[in-house]
C-alpha cells in the first residue's frame, strides 16, 4: 500500500532536484533550478491563470449546487433526483467533453442552429477558449459539489427552520442565516473536492482550450512527453502537490472527513 | 420559490444530461455534417469494423479487469486493517493520493516506473498501466469500504470469536458479508475510473497498450468525427447498462 | 473442591491507565454471580478478560482447572451476550443460533436450535432478520446464541440497559427463571444495583478498577465494608461520620427521650408506598427518613425529632 502511493511521489520530489538528460529523463547534479524556473513570468502567469480559473470554476459549481441541493432535499424522490446527479459521473469523462465539442465548434449544433435561424451570419467563437474551459469544468465537477453539499444539507434538522420562521425570519433569511452557516463544512468539502481537480485539469483544456488556454497541468503533461524536461515538469508537480496538500490539511484542521 | 427552485433543477438537469443525449442522437444521422439528412447505422458499421479501434477497446476491458480486481482486494485488505489499527500514514497518504490531480499521479507513476526499468528489464506496457490503475484506483476503494467499516460494531467479530469462530473464521463469515454492498460498489467505481482513464493512462502505457479513452482522444483531437459519435454512445451505453446492473444487483 | 471460574489478581493496563487492579474472583458451579459497578469502574473490562477479547497484564484466568487467560475467545467455553446484543444483521434468528453449533460442527443442531427457541420463546421466528424483530426478541436471540452452546459460564454484560424500563423489569424476572432451569453459571455485568440485588447469588462491587467487596447481596447492602459501598448501594444518611439508611430513620413530633435530635423539615415527598422526609439537624446535617405512607404527614418547616437504633448505625475507618 504504502509503495504505491508514497514512493512515486518521493521519486517526482527527487527528480524536481535533478537535471535533465540529454534524451529525457534525468541526470546529476543535484540543483534548485527547477524551482528558480518557476519564477519565470510566463510560468507565474500560467499559474495565477490555472488559480483563477479553478477558483471561477468552484464558485460556479458551488453556486449552481446550492438551489439543487435544497431542491432534491425537499422533493419527494430524493433518490432519483440524486441519481440523475451522478449519473454521468459514471459515464466516460472523455466523452462528456467530447459532447461539448461536438456542441460548441464552429460547425457544431449551437453555430448550425443560430444560422440556420439567421440570428448570426459568421460563427459565433465558442470554442478554444477561457469560457469554454470553464464551461466544460463546471459540467465535468458539478456532481464533486452536489454530493457533499446533499450530505449536509440532508441532515439539517428541519426543526431548526421551522425556529427560525418561529423566531421571525422569512424563508430568505433563514437561507442565509441558518442553513447556510450550518452547511459550512459541506460547502467547505465541496470547494476542495472540486478546486483540487479543476486545479490540475489537463484534459478540459488541453480539448475545449486548445492552444490558448495553457493551464498548469498541460505544461506538465507537455515537460514529460514532447518537451522532454522532467526535472521541470516534477518540479511543477511538486508545487502542485503542495497546494493540494495544504488545501486537505486547511480543510481537515476544522475536524472534517474529506469524503 | 418551490416552482422557481423546480424549474431550475430541470435547467441543471439538462444542462447535465442534453449533451450526451444530443450526441446520441447525432450517432444516427446518415451525414457526415451537423444537418440531419436521415437515420443511419453506418457510423456504427464504421467503428465496429475499425480493428484498432476494437483492439484497443479489448485492452481497456483486460486492464479494467485486472485492476478493478487487484485493486479492490487491495483496498479492502488496507481498509480493514486501518480499521483494526489506525495508521496516521496509511490514512494520511490515503488521502493525499484522493486528492492528488491527476496529471501529477500520472507523472509520479512515469517517473517511478522509469526509476524501476534501472533494477528491472520491464518497458512500458499493458503491465504498468494494470500497476498505474490499481495504484489510483486502492485509494477510492479503501474510502468506500472504510466508510461502512465506520458503521461495523466491532462487538459483532468478538462475538463470531466467543461462538467459536477463529479470526479469519470471523472475518469471512461475519465482517466480509456485512462489507459486500461497499464492496461492490467500490468494485464498480475502480472499474469505471479505470476504464476511462485518460492522463494516467496515456502517460504510461506503451506502444502495445493502446487504449479506448487514448482511440477516443486522438480521434476528438483531429476533430469532431460522427464515427466518434457512434464509439460514445456505445460506451455511455454499456456502461451504464454495466451501473443499472449492479445497482439492481446490489439492492436484490 | 475448586471454583468454576477463577480469577487469580487480574491486572490490566491501558496505555496511560489501570483499568482493572489486582482483581481476585472466585465463582461456584450454577451461581448468579454479579458484578455492580459505576461506569469506569473496570467491570466490563473484568468480562472481557473472561471472555478472551482483552488479555490481563498480569494475573491468570482458571476456568474448570484449566489456565485459559492465553487462549483465543474461541477456544474457551464460556460465551457472551454483548450489550448491543450483536447479532449478525445478515443472518436469520436460526443462522444466528447455529453460528456457534455449526463452528464446533456440533450434532443434533436442529433438535438443539428448537429446544432453545422454545426455551426463550421464539419458535415461529426463526426465519426473521435481526432487524424484523423487537428489542425484547432480539436480546433472547442474543442470549438463546449463547445458551445453545452450553457454555461453562455465561457471560453478560449488561443485557438489560438497552430495554425500555417497563421491559426490563420483566425480561429480569424470566433470566433469573431462566438461570434456575439450566443451571448455567452466569456472570453479570451491571451499574443497575437493583438488578444485581434481586438477581444475585453472590456479587462483587467494583470501583476504580479493584473489587470494593464480595459476597451476597444482602451481607452488602447491610455490612458495607468502606464508604463508598454504603452510599453506591441504596441511599444513606451521614450524621457526623457515621452512617443510617433512611428506612432505619425514625422521626416524630415528640422526642423519644435518649439521643433524639431536633430539626426542620425541609421537604416531604409522596412516593405512593412510602413518604420521604428531608429534615435539617440542627447542626446542619440533612437526614432523609422513609415513613409509611398511611403515618403522620409532616409539613414544610415543621419541628421534628430524629433518631435511630444504634445497631443500625454503621462505622467506617477513615
Amino acid at each position: 500500500m504504502l509503495v504505491t502511493l508514497a514512493i512515486p511521489s518521493t521519486i517526482v520530489c527527487l527528480y524536481s532536484l535533478l537535471t535533465r538528460g540529454a534524451y529525457g529523463g534525468v541526470e546529476r547534479p543535484w540543483t534548485l533550478e527547477n524551482f528558480k524556473l518557476l519564477g519565470d513570468p510566463l510560468y507565474l502567469m500560467i499559474f495565477f491563470r490555472s488559480l483563477w480559473i479553478a477558483a471561477a470554476a468552484t464558485a460556479l459549481c458551488i453556486g449552481l449546487a446550492f438551489p439543487l441541493v435544497l431542491f432534491i432535499a425537499r422533493s419527494r424522490r430524493k433518490n432519483l433526483c440524486l441519481s440523475l446527479v451522478i449519473l454521468p459521473f459514471w459515464t466516460s469523462f472523455l466523452i462528456r467533453i467530447y459532447a461539448w465539442m461536438f456542441l460548441l465548434r464552429d460547425t457544431g449544433l449551437i453555430n448550425t442552429v443560430l444560422r440556420g435561424a439567421g440570428l448570426i451570419h459568421d460563427p459565433l467563437p465558442l470554442l478554444y477558449n477561457d469560457g469554454a474551459v470553464l464551461l466544460g469544468l463546471v459540467y465535468g465537477f458539478l456532481p464533486f459539489a452536489v454530493l457533499p453539499l446533499y450530505a449536509t444539507v440532508e441532515r439539517l434538522d428541519p426543526a431548526l427552520l421551522e425556529a427560525a420562521a418561529d423566531l421571525g425570519a422569512k424563508p430568505l433569511d433563514a437561507l442565509f442565516r441558518v442553513t447556510i452557516p450550518l452547511c459550512a463544512p459541506g460547502i467547505r468539502a465541496a470547494a476542495i473536492l472540486t478546486f483540487v481537480p479543476c486545479l490540475g485539469t489537463y484534459l478540459t483544456s488541453d480539448l475545449l482550450g486548445g492552444s490558448k488556454t495553457i493551464l498548469i497541468g498541460n505544461v506538465i503533461q507537455n515537460q514529460f512527453t514532447a518537451a522532454r524536461d522532467w526535472p521541470f515538469g516534477a518540479a511543477l508537480s511538486v508545487v502542485l502537490m503542495m497546494l493540494a496538500l495544504v488545501l486537505m490539511f486547511a480543510a481537515r484542521r476544522h475536524g472534517e472527513e474529506l469524503v | 420559490m418551490k416552482r422557481g427552485l423546480a424549474l431550475y433543477a430541470i435547467a441543471v438537469y439538462a444542462f447535465l444530461h442534453l449533451p450526451l443525449l444530443i450526441l446520441a442522437l447525432f450517432s444516427f444521422n446518415a451525414s457526415k455534417f451537423t444537418l440531419w439528412e436521415g437515420f443511419s447505422l453506418r457510423w456504427y458499421r464504421a467503428a465496429l469494423a475499425d480493428a484498432d479501434l476494437v483492439q484497443s477497446a479489448i485492452n481497456s476491458l483486460i486492464i479494467a479487469i485486472s485492476a478493478t480486481a487487484l485493486a479492490t482486494t487491495i483496498g479492502t485488505l488496507a481498509a480493514y486493517a486501518l480499521w483494526k489499527r489506525s495508521s496516521t500514514w496509511l490514512a494520511g497518504s490515503l488521502y493525499l493520493s484522493l486528492v492528488t490531480p491527476e496529471i501529477v499521479t500520472g507523472v509520479s507513476l512515469l517517473a517511478f516506473f522509469q526509476w524501476a526499468f534501472r533494477f528491472l528489464h520491464w518497458k512500458l506496457g499493458m503491465h504498468t498501466v494494470i500497476l498505474a490503475h490499481v495504484a489510483f484506483s486502492v485509494a477510492y476503494v479503501a474510502v468506500v469500504v472504510m466508510a461502512r467499516l465506520r458503521t461495523f460494531d466491532p462487538a459483532l467479530e468478538e462475538a463470531a470469536l466467543d461462538l467459536g469462530a477463529d479470526e479469519f473464521g470471523a472475518f469471512r463469515r461475519v465482517t466480509l458479508p456485512y462489507l459486500w454492498p461497499a464492496i461492490a460498489a467500490a468494485a464498480m467505481l475502480a472499474f469505471t475510473v479505470s476504464i476511462d482513464d485518460y492522463v494516467i493512462t496515456s502517460l504510461v502505457a506503451g506502444i502495445d497498450s493502446q487504449t479506448l479513452p487514448m482511440t477516443i482522444y486522438a480521434m476528438a483531437r483531429r476533430g469532431v468525427n460522427p464515427m466518434l459519435n457512434a464509439i460514445s454512445t456505445m460506451v455511455v451505453i454499456v456502461l451504464g447498462a454495466m451501473v443499472l446492473m449492479a445497482e439492481r444487483l446490489r439492492s436484490s | 473442591m475448586p471454583a468454576l471460574l477463577e480469577l487469580k489478581q487480574i491486572s490490566k493496563r491501558f496505555a496511560a491507565q489501570c483499568a482493572v487492579a489486582d482483581v481476585s474472583l472466585a465463582i461456584e458451579r450454577g451461581q448468579f454471580f454479579s458484578l455492580l459497578g459505576p461506569s469506569g469502574c473496570g467491570k466490563t473490562t473484568t468480562l472481557r478478560i473472561v471472555a478472551g477479547f482483552e488479555t490481563p497484564t498480569s494475573g491468570e484466568v482458571w476456568l474448570n482447572g484449566t489456565r485459559i487467560d492465553h487462549l483465543p475467545p474461541y477456544q474457551r467455553n464460556v460465551n457472551t451476550v454483548f450489550q448491543s446484543y450483536a447479532l449478525f444483521p445478515h443472518l436469520t434468528v436460526r443462522e444466528n443460533i447455529e453460528f456457534g453449533l455449526r463452528r464446533k460442527r456440533a450434532y443434533g443442531c436442529a433438535a438443539r436450535v428448537a429446544n432453545v427457541l422454545e426455551q426463550v420463546r421464539l419458535t415461529g421466528k426463526e426465519n426473521r432478520k435481526p432487524d424484523e424483530l423487537s428489542g425484547g426478541e432480539r436480546q433472547r436471540v442474543a442470549l438463546a446464541r449463547a445458551l445453545v452452546l452450553e457454555p461453562d459460564v455465561l457471560l453478560l454484560d449488561e443485557p438489560l440497559s438497552a430495554l425500555d424500563p417497563q421491559l426490563r423489569k420483566q425480561v429480569r424476572a424470566e433470566l433469573k427463571d431462566l438461570q434456575r432451569r439450566s443451571g448455567i453459571t452466569f456472570l453479570f455485568v451491571t451499574h443497575d444495583q437493583e438488578e444485581a440485588l434481586s438477581l444475585s447469588d453472590r456479587m462483587a462491587v467494583m470501583n476504580g478498577g479493584v473489587v470494593e467487596q464480595a459476597g451476597t447481596p444482602r451481607e452488602i447492602y447491610q455490612r458495607p465494608k468502606t464508604k463508598f459501598l454504603a452510599s453506591f448501594l441504596g441511599a444513606m444518611n451521614w450524621i457526623g461520620g457515621v452512617g443510617v439508611r433512611p428506612e432505619c430513620t425514625r422521626i416524630a413530633r415528640e422526642s423519644n427521650g435518649n439521643g433524639a435530635r431536633r430539626g426542620l423539615v425541609t421537604r416531604s415527598v409522596f412516593l405512593g408506598s412510602s413518604i420521604h422526609v428531608e429534615t435539617r439537624l440542627e447542626n446542619g446535617d440533612v437526614v432523609l427518613a422513609q415513613v409509611a405512607a398511611n403515618g403522620d404527614a409532616y409539613r414544610e418547616g415543621e419541628t421534628v425529632h430524629v433518631w435511630w437504633n444504634s445497631s443500625d448505625e454503621l462505622h467506617f475507618p477513615e
